[in-house]
């Protein structure tokens, strides 16, 4: 078993200021060793402004940066030496497969025996045996992809940046690179910082989200956190749809919190969270019903248009108040019968659901 | 004519005026070669057994080899400056690979004679500070006809080079730094490796017009240092030979295609497909 040379990142108040526009504000966040971070943001929300800030291509306006501790604000890029692949590759165009991925090794100084090795082993690990004497130009979209990976990992960096490493791939492809960087992770152990605009990206492969939306971190934890209890609405909506209910008489017990919502009276358990007059569910936590069930929220609705997307099938509806309803349901569980006009009854378990 | 598009039809009369103005004297000039003064290949085999042609020639090939490392390694820095520089180096290095530009090559060539001369600027204030002695030579030799040469083709290498360095994807050369590599490494290794085609490119160019020139030889080799195109003047204006003229035209002409041949060859597989 290799030694692991996972690193911790500290980021303290980070501000960058292009001119008179703010593009990060006041960003302190602690990668763990080893961990899978993905920095996740609508375009323009700053992600790759903080990697070139961690990487030490940008330097920031203010705050400060740690690398196990120890400052690392001022260090330049070439000397932090973590391993960054860029959307769009960045391979040398120049040098073939076996020689981009020596690259780094001939900066280390490592011997020429075993540079051979590790490009053979990096080779194969990727799985481009049989590719090492082409040139980058020679290569597919997803073997480029492979050889950056490859180049960036092969000299055990502390840390590994990717800037959006699949936005250019098909859907088949990226889900297999995705699976690839997800065993390099866990083979590895290095610390990595992904950036990535896709959400399902995001949940899928991180083991922590950061949520940036104009230079602002929004909220940083797990997957099923951000997904399920977002720290607002910003973060609920960025991460799939989600049902908003506007609630008035607000009331909170030991039991949880009820609430009214166009005259059905709404129970929330002690478990979503400090009520407020706002409550958010996501789609495929509500489901279709005839009538009111006693045991559940229940609220009136009347279907307005089906789209079916093969398994599943999206449903859209409007309560009477005119408030817009999305529900995701197994295409499997629909009555055939249902068709557009039709009178409904949505329901879920108190337990779901979050305040925002 | 359908099979010809409309941008096709368009450079019809310009490919009508080279032809006429280039290749048919060319054929001209070859009929000559192997028609004056009598029918036979008579004139190729005095050209390439003259002891005062073949050195000509092998001045020409040397004087312009020099010319074109120089150029290309004057202009690689230069053009780095143009493209890669701060805002007030891009507008001064403009000024200076435009201005001269505009400026007739007989009047550069008149101007580095006025600056090199035995009795030219440079020498007369170096005398006169106590820096010299003697008056150095530095025309009516190889050196003023190199000096002259690479100030003239700086230009015609900037372009290329320029263009092959604007091509370079930034974040390659991030990514060589974010591996740990220096900016030297990052210059000689990632950098220079990218413009390889452009420094091929511009030094074609450069070589091949080199080749060619006439007046600033004429000027400032002052007859002693004389090229191809100054010996092949003189075959037809001053010693009418005029089949022998012709003949070394042709040998330069055909040099230079197979040059252009190979290079376009060699260059081909590292040009972007
Ligand atoms: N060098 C620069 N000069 C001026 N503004 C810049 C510069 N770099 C980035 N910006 C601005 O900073 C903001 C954040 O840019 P950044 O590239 O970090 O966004 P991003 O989150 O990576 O977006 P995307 O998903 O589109 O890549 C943008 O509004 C951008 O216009
Ligand atoms: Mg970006």
């Amino acid at each position: 078993m290799k030694e692991i040379r996972a690193a911790e990142i500290g980021a303290e108040g980070i501000g960058k200021s292009f001119g008179s526009f703010a593009a990060l504000t006041d960003v302190s966040l602690t990668i763990g060793r080893g961990e899978f971070l993905t920095l996740l943001g609508p375009s323009g929300s700053g992600k790759t402004t903080f990697l070139m800030i961690l990487a030490g291509f940008e330097a920031a306006t203010c705050g400060r940066l740690r690398l196990d501790g120890a400052d690392m604000t001022h260090t330049p890029a070439e000397a932090r030496a973590f391993g960054m692949v860029f959307q769009g590759y960045a391979l040398f165009p120049h040098m073939t497969v076996e020689e981009n991925i020596a690259f780094p090794l001939k900066v280390q100084r490592r011997s020429g025996a075993e540079v051979k090795r590790r490009v053979a082993e990096m080779v194969e690990m990727v799985g481009l045996g049989g590719h090492g004497h082409k040139r980058p130009s020679g290569l597919s979209g997803g073997q480029q992809q492979r050889v950056a990976l490859a180049r960036a990992l092969a000299y055990d960096p502390p840390v590994l940046l990717l800037d959006e490493p699949f936005s250019a791939l098909d859907k088949n492809l990226r889900g297999q690179m995705q699976d690839e960087v997800r065993r390099l992770h866990r083979d590895l152990g290095t610390t990595f910082v992904f950036v990535t605009h896709d959400q399902t990206e995001a949940l899928a492969l991180s083991s922590r989200v950061a949520i940036f939306n104009h230079g602002v971190l929004q909220q940083i934890a797990p997957p099923k956190e951000v997904y399920e209890r977002p720290a607002n609405r910003f973060v609920a909506e960025f991460l799939g749809t989600i049902n908003i209910l506007p609630l008035t008489g607000v009331t909170s017990g030991s039991d949880g919190a009820s609430g009214v919502f166009e005259g059905q009276t709404l129970r929330m358990a002690a478990s979503l969270g400090a009520p407020t007059a706002t409550f958010a569910l996501r789609p495929e936590y509500m489901a279709l019903h005839a009538g009111a069930l006693p045991d559940r929220n229940s609220i009136p609705a009347t279907l307005v248009d089906l789209t079916y997307q093969g398994a599943e099938t999206q449903l859209a509806l409007k309560t009477p108040g005119g408030v817009g309803l999305t529900l995701s349901q197994p295409t499997a569980a629909l009555p055939g019968s249902l068709a557009p006009g039709a009178q409904v009854w949505v329901t879920w378990f108190a337990d779901r659901g979050i305040f925002l | 004519m359908p099979s010809l598009s409309r941008p096709t039809l368009l450079i019809v009369p310009l490919m009508g005026f080279m032809v006429l103005t280039y290749v048919v004297p060319f054929l001209g000039v070859a009929a000559w070669s192997v028609t004056l003064p009598e029918p036979g290949l008579g004139q190729y085999q005095a050209a390439l057994t003259d002891p005062l042609v073949l050195s000509v020639f092998l001045r020409t090939f040397r004087v312009c080899l020099v010319v074109t490392v120089i150029t290309v390694g004057a202009s690689y820095m230069v053009t780095l400056l143009w493209v890669r520089g701060t805002r007030m180096q891009r507008v001064l290095i403009e000024m200076c690979i435009l201005i001269p530009f505009w400026i007739s090559v007989l009047t550069r060539a008149f101007g580095w004679l006025a600056l090199l001369s035995t009795k030219g600027i440079l020498n007369t204030w170096a005398q006169n500070l106590g820096f010299l002695a003697e008056p150095l030579t530095m025309v009516r030799n190889e050196f003023g006809v190199v000096v002259g040469m690479v100030h003239f083709l700086i230009p015609f290498a900037a372009f290329p080079l320029a263009s092959a360095m604007r091509a370079v994807d930034e974040r390659a050369l991030l990514a060589a730094r974010g591996m740990g590599a220096g900016r030297t490494r990052v210059f000689a290794q990632v950098f220079v490796p990218m413009t390889a085609p452009g420094i091929l490119g511009a030094g074609l160019v450069v070589f091949v017009f080199a080749l060619g020139f006439f007046v600033t030889p004429a000027i400032l080799g002052g007859g002693r240092s004389v090229m191809a195109a100054e010996l092949i003047y003189l075959r037809i204006f001053q010693s009418p030979n005029w089949g022998l003229g012709a003949a070394i035209s042709v040998i330069l002409m055909v040099t230079v295609g197979g040059l252009l041949a190979v290079m376009m060859r060699r260059a081909r597989p590292a040009a972007p497909r």
